[in-house]
């Protein structure tokens, strides 16, 4: 089975309950996806964690129309082959993505790139913690507030985080 | 001769919810044949209407007691912010346990429990969001905004505004401006 299948596989199998928040991550790294994989391990929240390796498998798997969309999705700036960058300008010009909660995820601290990709249309940026410990707190705290636009009916057009 | 007659009850029951609920113009999904989410925001009248509707046919709509009144608690802060009143944002506790009729403690270990998250924070939240809309709304300056929710100064409410969603009110400001602007220019 290829890879990609096994993720469609997966995605079919997601429980169909709003009460688990379903993630994505795009992220091109092993070691940044281990660490992201264990840090939603300590979640006290039913989540659903799926991961795909860059920024062509990600366009790949939102533009399959049998696979349910995330509720949030976490992306890597910098990828090779399609950025983050060019994945979130994309997103957001396709109707049936436009929505999405996006929360790019990157090295960079640089003010020039944080506002541009708000600009674009991201929700929420962080800045890549160096300790496992403070991506865990990071990620909890988004999924939180997350968690509140999803269940309280708050305007998603102003959501923006940074972190 | 006699015949006899099969049912599918689950799909019975589904077409007849689904039947009920198009008709209430409501944004809903059916996630399974007895789980309901409604997509939008639920008030009891709501509820309180699509049971009288379903109990004609022995359905009823039913939330746990904790989820009930964690909603009619985020319903009463929304409210209570809303209102933009200085004296009752300075005393949330005290009129969320007097409008709800529990007392705060249990009303705020019940919050806790359900949504992981706690009154305090939930009502730092609303608050940042109504600055939200007032601060993309570009009609009041942010010493009014800062006035209006209770802040001793507008440098208290920056400072608050930047905790909770990182960003300064100004940069909020200016990405939400930009953000307008490149909306209508592709619609254009």
């Amino acid at each position: 089975m290829t890879e990609y299948n096994k993720l469609k596989n997966l995605n079919n199998k997601l429980p169909m309950t709003e009460l688990t928040t379903h993630v994505l991550l795009a992220d091109d790294d092993k070691d940044d996806r281990e660490d992201f994989i264990e840090a939603f391990k300590s979640l006290k929240m039913q989540t659903e964690l799926q991961v795909v390796k860059n920024g062509a498998e990600l366009m790949t798997y939102l533009n399959d129309p049998s696979l349910r969309l995330p509720h949030l999705l976490f992306l890597d700036l910098n990828m090779p082959k399609k950025s983050g960058r060019e994945c979130l300008i994309e997103i957001k010009k396709i109707e049936r993505l436009k929505n999405l909660t996006v929360a790019i995820y990157s090295t960079s601290s640089s003010e020039k790139d944080i506002e541009d990709t708000f600009m674009n249309g991201a929700n929420v940026y962080i800045k890549k913690p160096a300790h496992l410990t403070v991506l865990k707190k990071v990620i909890s705290q988004i999924l939180t507030i997350n968690w509140q636009y999803q269940t309280s009916g708050l305007n998603r057009d102003n959501f923006l985080l940074q972190l | 001769m006699v015949y006899y007659l099969k049912y599918d009850m689950q799909s019975i029951c589904k077409r007849l919810v689904e039947e009920q609920l198009r008709d209430s113009g409501l944004k809903y999904s059916l996630l399974s044949t007895n789980e309901l989410a409604i997509n939008q925001i639920v008030t009891e009248e709501l509820i309180t209407g699509l049971n009288g509707h379903l109990s004609k046919m022995g359905i009823e709509i039913v939330a746990s007691k904790k989820t009930m009144l964690v909603q009619k608690i985020k319903e009463a802060i929304m409210e209570l912010v809303s209102l933009e009143d200085k004296l009752v944002l300075s005393k949330t506790s005290y009129h969320l346990a007097k409008t709800l009729n529990h007392g705060y403690r249990y009303l705020s270990a019940i919050f806790s429990e359900v949504t992981f998250t706690t009154i305090e924070n939930y009502i730092i939240l609303q608050k940042i969001e109504k600055a939200k809309e007032m601060v993309a709304g570009g009609e009041l300056s942010f010493t009014e905004i800062a006035w209006k929710l209770n802040y001793s100064s507008v440098a208290h409410f920056s400072t608050q505004f930047k905790n909770t969603t990182g960003l300064t009110p100004s940069v909020f400001k200016k990405i939400i401006n930009q953000r307008r602007k490149n909306t209508i220019e592709n619609t254009i």
